[in-house]
């Protein structure tokens, strides 16, 4: 296996918080669905700094899914403002999503023509961009050829076919097996690395979060607003069996269990 | 210890000795996953065994029952004649080259007729799909129409095209249209509106995420629609022909029908209706059922 470039090509610029960028930055926003109704979201306030990996946990309802989509530009805020550095960040969903009658490589292709990439260069991109997600050879297959960790990374790799610097994931390892979660939070580690992107992940998994996330943020349900935040200063390489990961997900957990019974009284 | 940047990015060569083994428990994961190559499919003899020889079987058990009526003379031969007679008649029909005149004819017409019930249908599919009030105002007037037996059409076309080509195709279309209509647009709406936003994220066209996403998305509904529309249109045209006789127009395998009924010559009204038969599955043989099969196992859908 020949060396990875990522080694060469990492940025070399300083990273210290205060002279990044902001990559996303949600100020004051508040989402209503119906009239009448509690809002979704209350007066969210959230930045990630370029390159940053945020995880947001939280409980079903807490608004995780609605605030992703308002970073995505699928939905409008129904106050407040949304910032993105990138024009059109990458979405990756639950559910592979993939488009079963094209190939692999052919659902990495429609992301680089929604670009405007050439005929010619599309095949050869898809193929480099599933060679970063270690699908080498695998272009061909059909979307019932793979397994599910398969299709979450060609997902990925048409994620990244956007060429966007932000990366939103919306809880994507939920319906993997454990061994397949393991690996894929690992490639995703690496990938993120490479690439020096800037990641929200949306989970209910708090082990996840903690295994991933450089930044965790908690959200209370009803309405949906920040709760509390970890700085994660757990060294890499990480696992989700890390002393760190664990204790850091129990504090984090004892919390949300704090902020989740706070609705049943 | 581990080398970290300030923000607890990992370090990059620290990351890579995990990142090597990590790749390696994929690759396995992956090759598991795909699991052994899926047994080859049943040989050539195993599948004719399995799906040409029953219904030959069947026929040849019907064929025996239908000579044994014949010659226990159930019925006076001129109503119930033999195989035998069939053959010779249908024989006789292919020699002259009378079966292959009218089933070019007929098939000409079906042809067009189904080519512009396709274009039509799609059309109208399309806008009903895209105009609520459209589909609200039409819809259940094409479905009505689905279940409208299209013969029922025949009369009324007469009176307005005469006994005229015109008339046979109005009778096409009228029942055609309403299946592949309604088969575009099953398709479109079950479409998962999943796909729809992954087309936004990608940053598709509102076109882009029609051509892209939608159209192919709808296709398995639509090829169903195409299906049944086109052996709707093959019904309506039989029943158009068999009525629409006029020695200026063609004669096709419906006319062919009317004209043994009229000489009383049941060999060549049961030879008629051979022929109608053999065409009607020879189109879903070669064309509609290879296709679907191929869509179908492009997305893995296939029922085995």
């Amino acid at each position: 296996m020949s060396t990875r470039s990522a080694t060469v090509e990492a940025p070399a610029q300083p990273r210290e918080l205060v002279q990044v960028p902001a990559a996303v930055r949600v100020e004051g926003v508040s989402q209503v669905f119906e009239r009448g109704r509690p809002p979704v979201l209350e007066g969210l306030d959230l930045t990630v700094a370029a390159g940053e990996f945020v995880c947001l946990v939280g409980a079903s309802g807490c608004g995780k899914s609605t605030l992703l989509n308002l970073i995505a530009g699928l939905a409008e805020p129904t106050s407040g403002r949304i910032s993105v550095s990138a024009e059109r960040p990458a979405l990756m969903f639950q559910e592979p999503a993939l488009l079963p009658w094209l190939t692999a490589s052919g659902n990495v292709e429609l992301a680089l023509r929604a670009r405007g990439v050439g005929r010619a260069e599309r095949r050869a991109e898809a193929e480099r961009l599933l060679r970063v997600v270690n699908l080498e050879g695998h272009g061909a297959k059909r979307v019932h050829e793979l397994s599910g960790g398969m299709r979450q990374r060609v997902a990925l790799a048409r994620a990244l076919a956007q060429d966007s610097s932000v990366l939103l994931m919306d809880e994507p390892f939920a319906a993997l097996d454990a061994i397949t979660r393991d690996v894929l939070h690992q490639e995703l580690t690496r990938v993120w690395t490479e690439q020096g992107l800037s990641v929200v992940f949306v989970t209910h998994n708090v082990r996840e979060a903690a295994r991933l996330g450089q930044r965790v943020v908690l959200l209370g349900s009803r309405p949906g607003r920040v709760v509390r935040e970890w700085q994660v200063d757990i060294p890499h390489p990480r696992t989700i069996e890390s002393l760190g990961v664990g204790a850091l997900a129990t504090e984090i957990t004892r919390e949300l269990h704090r902020e989740i019974s706070r609705h049943g009284q | 210890m581990v080398s970290e940047d300030s923000r607890g990015r990992p370090g990059l060569a620290l990351v890579d000795r995990g990142d090597v083994e990590n790749r390696a428990v994929e690759a396995g994961l992956d090759a598991l996953d795909a699991g052994p190559d899926l047994p080859a499919g049943p040989g050539p003899g195993r599948r004719f065994v399995r799906s040409v020889l029953p219904p030959l079987v069947f026929l040849a058990l019907l064929v025996g029952v239908w000579e044994l009526a014949y010659l226990a003379e159930l019925k006076p031969s001129y109503v119930l004649p033999g195989p035998a007679d069939v053959a010779r008649k249908f024989w006789e029909t292919v020699q002259d080259g009378k079966a292959a005149e009218a089933i070019w004819t007929s098939l000409s017409r079906g042809a067009v007729g189904f080519g512009m019930s396709l274009v039509i249908g799609s059309l109208l599919g399309l806008a009903m799909w895209w105009s609520r009030w459209l589909r609200a105002a039409i819809g259940p007037i094409v479905s009505g129409l689905q279940s409208l037996p299209s013969v029922a059409w025949v009369p009324a076309a007469i009176i307005w095209f005469q006994l005229s080509n015109a008339a046979i195709y109005t009778v096409v279309l009228l029942g055609a249209v309403p299946s592949i209509a309604n088969g575009l647009l099953g398709g479109l709406k079950q479409v998962p509106p999943l796909f729809d936003r992954v087309g936004r994220v990608l940053g598709l066209s509102a076109l882009g995420r029609v051509r892209f996403v939608l159209l192919p998305a709808a296709l398995p509904g639509y090829l169903g629609g195409l299906r049944q529309g086109w052996a709707f249109a093959w019904r309506s045209l039989m029943a158009a022909e068999l009525i629409t006789y006029s020695p200026t127009l063609g004669q096709g395998l419906g006319q062919l029908l009317n004209i043994g009924r009229e000489l009383s010559q049941m060999s060549l009204v049961i030879t008629s209706i051979t022929l109608i038969l053999a065409v009607g599955v020879a189109i879903e043989l070669l064309v509609f059922a290879p296709l679907e099969r191929r869509v179908l196992n492009r997305r893995g859908l296939t029922m085995r």
